[in-house]
């Protein structure tokens, strides 16, 4: 045995792996992971390098959610509002917010410049959107956190052109004292399109959630779906968007209780049965019977397989 | 051991892998500790696939229990004692029927060796594959994935023999339809049992009375407790009572 050789990876290769492993990262857990995979590689450089990568793309992907350090609010770190490595715009406060990504912290922020705000004509429809999807978040999520960006056609300043939004909601509970983490993703595409004088509506929502004491169980849940309404005023907009959303996403909620209670008695049983098909317990005292009856069978040619 | 507590187990194999390159220094402590997906192999010589794990492993063949001959082939592997090989025909025959009875399908194996001190250690396995495309009766599972490792270490006393049994159970389910979505759970849990019980009865008897026990006591945390947990959690995110408060607003 060679037990006793190095490593022969090269540092491109470790730094692959240690991405991999912080990507993999549980909602909530990134940081342990960290913690670990720095011990593993014991190479200070090749860890700095995978996790100025691998940092930037989980938070994104999770959608982590930092507070302004003077408390005057919250911003979403998602691609959806990133205008640059570290610095993410929160339209609500016309703030952008200047993020230590591997930290995990918003170190600083700054007014937002001018052509980094929307026009007033597309402010109108977002704001109105946004203070409707902010009540449906607060009755649904006890913690959840939204907004609405303004992704394609920011500068449009009057109708007769076309212009996106993404909502995005973010759900995370944290309890690790209780082995126990989860998250609720939303990210919702909604494109006005002027000229056909409609606005169509595309989700993808996703739900994960990490039990570990003595053990370790991952749920991991997808869906997406769409719809559409009408180009309206944005008040009327905002009121029937954030209806789709609602009737979307509760739906999905029912379909995730139905998948949950469907395990026991069917989709488990596909695994292993609670009770053998005779429904008693396997009689191992008397095991005999079956060599007996298998020597039978295989004299008559009707063995299993 | 914390990072493969957190990475997700359906991903397990290849964190393994990654954790093995990184430290080829651990090796064999890596692979004692950490457990992974059973893989299978088939013994040609009677047409029947036996599982491969650590204890049916000698350099880079498996040992098949059907005929224990090494796959591929290899002179002076290690072999159980005849008496102990007796008793692992048996435990193989056995434990096949009492896995076709729980599981419908799947495949198991049974190995046998003499511990360093006195008695012998046995090493249960089971593989299913639940799926639509494998052993799937109802054909719910878009993927299906069980493997049961049980290690029973066993150690006689004149009548009374001590039973240590560790066991480990792995699962993946996926569903998947238009409505919902995918949805997978994924786990694994280990525990441990130990029991002083007669010889009378026979060390198979004893042996696959504790297995059956700890297998109902696994299956039943991971769907009770472990699964019911992620539930909960998905109710703390977003709470089930506006289900039923919410009606559809007017529009």
């Amino acid at each position: 045995m060679s037990d006793e050789e190095e490593s022969h990876l090269t540092d491109k290769e470790k730094i692959e792996i240690a991405k991999w492993f912080l990507l993999n990262s549980p909602v909530g857990e990134i940081q342990y992971v960290a913690k670990d995979v720095r011990e593993v590689l014991k190479d200070e450089r090749v860890y700095r390098i995978a996790a100025a990568e691998a940092f930037p793309l989980y938070n994104k992907s999770h959608m982590i959610c930092l507070g302004f350090p003077d408390r005057s609010g919250e911003v979403l770190v998602t691609s959806f509002n990133e205008i640059d490595k570290n610095e993410y715009f929160d339209p609500r406060t016309a703030q952008v917010a200047i993020v230590d990504h591997v930290k995990q912290v918003c170190t600083d922020a700054r007014p937002a410049n001018d052509d980094e705000l929307p026009s007033s004509y597309i402010e109108e429809y977002r704001c109105a959107f946004d203070a409707e999807i902010i009540k449906y978040v607060s009755e649904a999520y006890p913690k959840g956190i939204c907004c609405v960006y303004c992704t394609n056609g920011k500068d449009m300043e009057e109708p007769g052109s076309n212009f996106e939004f993404v909502v995005v909601i973010s759900a995370a509970r944290l309890s690790p004292q209780n082995f126990c983490n989860g998250s609720w993703r939303s990210i919702w595409t909604v494109e006005f399109k002027d000229d056909i004088q409609l606005v169509e509506v595309r989700g993808k929502l996703q739900v994960g959630a990490h039990y570990f004491e003595e053990g370790n169980v991952q749920l991991d849940a997808k869906h997406e779906c769409r719809d559409s309404t009408m180009f309206q005023s944005p008040d009327d907009c905002a009121v029937s968007l954030t209806n789709i959303i609602r009737l979307h996403e509760t739906e999905y909620l029912s379909s995730l209780q139905t998948s949950y209670s469907k395990l026991p008695d069917t989709t488990f049983k596909d695994l292993r049965r609670k009770l053998p098909v005779t429904r008693t317990l396997f009689p191992w005292h008397n095991t005999l019977q079956f060599s007996l009856t298998r020597d039978i069978s295989k004299e008559l040619g009707i063995g299993k397989q | 051991m914390g990072l493969m507590r957190r990475i997700p187990p359906k991903q397990s194999e290849t964190a393994l892998s990654a954790l093995l390159s990184l430290l080829p220094q651990h090796s064999s402590d890596l692979l004692s500790q950490v457990d992974q997906p059973l893989q299978v192999l088939c013994d040609a010589e009677c047409g029947k696939e036996f599982i491969l794990c650590e204890y049916n492993r000698d350099a880079d063949s498996y040992r098949s229990p059907w005929s224990s001959t090494y796959h591929p082939p290899l002179e002076d592997g290690s072999h159980p004692s005849p008496e102990l090989r007796k008793l692992e025909i048996e435990a193989n025959d056995i434990f096949a029927i009492y896995r076709d009875q729980y599981y419908e399908g799947g495949i198991s194996s049974v190995y046998m060796w003499e511990a360093e001190n006195e008695g012998f250690v046995a090493c249960f396995l089971i593989k299913k594959d639940g799926s639509k495309s494998g052993h799937g009766r109802r054909g719910y599972l878009q993927e299906g994935a069980w493997d049961a490792i049980h290690v029973i270490e066993v150690g006689q006393e004149e009548e009374i023999a001590h039973y240590s049994l560790t066991s480990t159970v792995m699962l993946s389910l996926t569903t998947n339809d238009e409505s919902s979505g995918t949805f997978n759970l994924s786990g694994s849990i280990r525990r441990q049992m130990n029991m002083d019980l007669p010889v009378s009865e026979g060390h198979l008897c004893n042996m696959g009375r504790m297995i059956e026990e700890m297998e109902s006591k696994l299956r039943n945390s991971l769907d009770q407790v472990y699964f019911g947990k992620t539930k909960e959690m998905v109710c703390t995110l977003r709470p089930l009572d506006e289900l039923v408060q919410m009606k559809l607003p007017d529009s």
